[in-house]
């Protein structure tokens, strides 16, 4: 029985990268198409902007029987999901796996780079259509993607190098202020900087410069907790940067040039989805490269044993000060598109609050792993959307999973894996009747 | 600062280091024996400070004069609230220890991190879940103590309250080294802290080390709650973040599994904070206070009394 099933679903591990994608499209455009008039038939109202579940736990009663919301939305959110996504995808995979693993296989053997672009061009279009539904979505999309770059940079520097640091909130709100300085100062009207010294229309054009500057400088400033941690060996790294976090949180709570506690409001609505999606892109890229360059086996070298590695002709001090400064760099990016996103920022919210989620997103999806990283940010961040109803108990039921995953899996769901995108690419072997375990 | 103010000054410092001090130990210990940053020993506190609160509530209404079955002195009921408040806490600290840390003993130590600070949040929603948002206020249990003439040296204001924090605090802190340089177990905790790989196969228990490590770490930062509670008879459920967090960092000032380092390092940390307040605007205190710390920690890598060691985060 079990194998004659998973006979029955071998389609899906055959399926190639492009009919997921494919899927996904099908998926975004049947939701743009028939969702509204399908979702008002079901008695939802609107369309459920993250599968349901908002609805689904709306106004938990905590007694018993544990009864969220009345049973016959439930039931029409489980419908509708089953409607739009969970038969498409089946159907889909199923009905297309053999012609999208022939046109995966053509385009690999064209030209491997030709194919990553047009997945990722194919998976911009997917987000893109699928966030189109409601500005909650967008919102909620633009904040994963920023997520994973700063999952993907504390990645570098706690699992390919193997320390424990705690200063990435301190680097992403030095990010977040120099960059948001830069812009306001250059192309807004504010209270703190003046009247606007460019037009807004050179706005996009110098908003990454806004955005590297901010990274260099978060770098830079990195090098407080480089310098002296990187002299000796031992946990010192994870004190060091506890107290650089709480020192960059009250220098900028004392700086009343950029509003002090009340915070820096105001930034030009600067980080719009495709902005987002491109750093997003080429931080995985990157990063993802820097990770398996001979830096980044050095870097491993490193956590494994410093003195093997050393003895390996590996320069044990530059190479953890590269890979510190390079994921500081990343987070203090991400810190400034978070600014630009929200368009407001406090001392406040680089904190000990941030510092916990960046740390669960990490350990969630997997140590060493950029594709646990990815799975990190983005399941982290949607959970934690998804139980907002919950209210307060959100922070139980978080926590609690997080446990559960670090007691059964301690390095995370996905550690300890390659990421190659000419391998994702790749078409998918069809074996005819035999059971696909392989 | 008129000379007045200094040793005023260095009174409220000792206060306020001392709360330090008693946490900063148990953060010691569970570092020190079982090289563990134990991320929930401040949201520990926090629990310990709410078990005080109804400690001390059933307490009053057990044995003070008036209302009580038995009528017991003041004094004796502060005694009997501190060790029971000592005892109910080392059980928390033990069951985060069950549940959170053992699972993971053969882990890496990062990841007995990530759930040392789940716990800490799991107990903040908790309390806020269960006493809301709203701050109960500490009963009064020495009444007559603040309005008694209270010492005063040379126009230095010592409160008998401070004397009795700082009194307290030493005691326990005396009978801390007593326990780990003289007693067998105590002998057993410093041998694990030592090797924690070859002391096991000698027979010492390890689970039972680490629960009694937790245990006494929890029972002091249990009375540094009821310590804190009459200074400051507020509590919230978010108490032990700030308190906390800075007396993790003074365990480390202090040196690896040091007791003797954590409590000097927690009493520099208090002088630290209160000078930086009264010579800068309080603002600022935080920022002088880590800054200190972090150039501390350049030119002592190890802490003030750590010896050089090569443990790491494992991965």
């Amino acid at each position: 029985m079990a194998s004659k099933l998973t006979n029955k679903a071998a389609f899906f591990k055959q399926t190639p990268a492009l009919g997921w994608l494919l899927t996904g499209l099908v998926i975004a455009g049947l939701e743009m198409a028939v969702g509204k008039p399908l979702a008002r038939f079901l008695g939802i109202g609107k369309i459920p902007a993250l599968f349901g579940f908002l609805i689904i736990f709306k106004k938990p009663s905590l007694q018993f029987p544990f009864i969220f919301n009345d049973l016959g939305i439930i039931a029409g959110v489980i419908v509708y999901d089953i409607l739009i996504y969970l038969l498409p995808l089946v159907l889909v995979t199923w009905l297309t796996y053999r012609l999208t693993n022939r046109v995966a296989g053509v385009l690999y053997r064209k030209s491997a780079l030709l194919s990553v672009l047009l997945h990722i061009l194919l998976l911009y279009l997917v987000l893109r259509l699928w966030t189109d539904i409601s500005t909650y979505r967008e919102l909620v999309t633009r904040l994963t993607m920023i997520a994973v770059i700063v999952t993907l940079s504390l990645n570098v520097i706690n699992g390919y190098m193997g320390e424990f640091s705690t200063s990435h909130p301190g680097f992403m709100a030095v990010g977040a202020y120099v960059s948001s300085v830069f812009t306001m100062a250059l192309f807004t009207q504010s209270d703190y900087f003046g009247p606007a010294r460019l037009p807004a229309s050179l706005a996009p054009v110098f908003f990454p410069i806004a955005l590297i500057l901010g990274g260099a400088v978060a770098a830079f400033s990195a090098l407080a907790v480089a310098i002296p941690s990187f002299r000796t060996r031992g946990d010192y790294l994870a004190i060091i940067s506890l107290a650089y976090m709480f020192i960059v949180k009250s220098l900028f709570e004392n700086l009343e040039v950029v509003g002090g506690p009340r915070g820096l409001g105001g930034q030009p609505d600067l980080a719009s989805f495709p902005v987002i999606f491109v750093w997003m892109a080429l931080g995985i890229w990157i990063i993802n490269n820097f990770v398996r360059s001979t830096l980044g086996k050095a870097l491993n070298a490193v956590r494994d044993d410093e003195l093997a590695a050393d003895a390996m002709t590996v320069n044990t001090r530059k190479t953890k000060m590269t890979a510190f400064l390079f994921g500081a760099f990343w987070a203090g990016l991400a810190g400034g598109l978070l600014a630009h996103v929200l368009r407001y920022i406090n001392p406040g919210s680089f904190g000990l609050q941030k510092l916990a989620e960046v740390l669960a997103m990490v350990y969630f999806g997997g140590l060493n792993s950029v594709l646990g990283s990815i799975v990190g940010a983005v399941s982290i961040n949607l959970l934690g959307e998804a139980l907002r109803p919950l209210e307060l108990y959100k922070w139980i039921v978080i926590p609690v999973i997080l446990i559960l995953v670090m007691i059964y899996r301690p390095t995370g769901l996905i550690a300890f894996r390659e990421f190659d995108l000419v391998e994702i690419v790749k078409p998918k072997e069809i074996k005819e009747g035999d059971d696909a375990t392989a | 600062m008129s000379a007045t103010e200094f040793f005023q000054n260095v009174v409220n410092a000792l206060q306020w280091g001392s709360f330090y001090a008693l946490i900063a130990l148990g953060y010691s210990m569970v570092y020190g024996v079982l090289l563990l940053f134990n991320f929930a020993h401040g949201d520990i506190f926090m629990v310990g400070a709410y078990i005080g609160f109804f400690v001390a509530t059933a307490f009053l209404a057990l044995f003070a004069s008036g209302v009580g079955i038995i009528t017991l002195p003041s004094w004796a009921i502060l005694v009997l609230v501190i060790l029971a408040t000592m005892f109910l806490t080392s059980f928390v600290g033990m069951a985060v220890e069950r549940i959170g840390y053992r699972p993971l003993r053969h882990a890496p130590r990062a990841s007995a991190a990530i759930t040392g600070l789940m716990i800490g949040i799991i107990f903040e929603t908790s309390i806020l879940a269960m006493f809301g948002a709203q701050r109960m206020k500490f009963p009064e249990l020495l009444p007559g103590l603040a309005s008694a003439s209270q010492p005063t040296f040379g126009g230095v204001i010592i409160s008998w309250q401070k004397i009795l924090i700082v009194g307290v605090a030493l005691v326990l802190m005396l009978l801390l080294q007593w326990f780990v340089s003289n007693t067998k177990w105590g002998m057993a905790m410093r041998a694990m802290a030592f090797d924690f790989a070859a002391v096991p196969l000698m027979g010492v228990p390890l689970n039972r080390i680490a629960a009694l490590t937790f245990a006494l770490g929890s029972a002091l930062a249990g009375a540094a709650a009821v310590l804190y509670s009459m200074a400051y008879p507020v509590l919230d459920p978010y108490m032990g973040i700030t308190v906390g967090w800075k007396a993790f960092v003074a365990a480390i000032l202090g040196g690896r599994g040091s007791i003797k380092g954590a409590a000097l390092a927690g009493f520099l940390l208090g002088f630290i904070e209160i000078f930086a307040a009264t010579v800068f605007p309080s603002t600022y205190r935080d920022l002088i206070a880590y800054s200190i710390i972090l150039i501390i920690l350049v030119f002592r890598p190890h802490g003030m009394f750590g010896e050089e060691h090569t443990a790491r985060l494992r991965l």
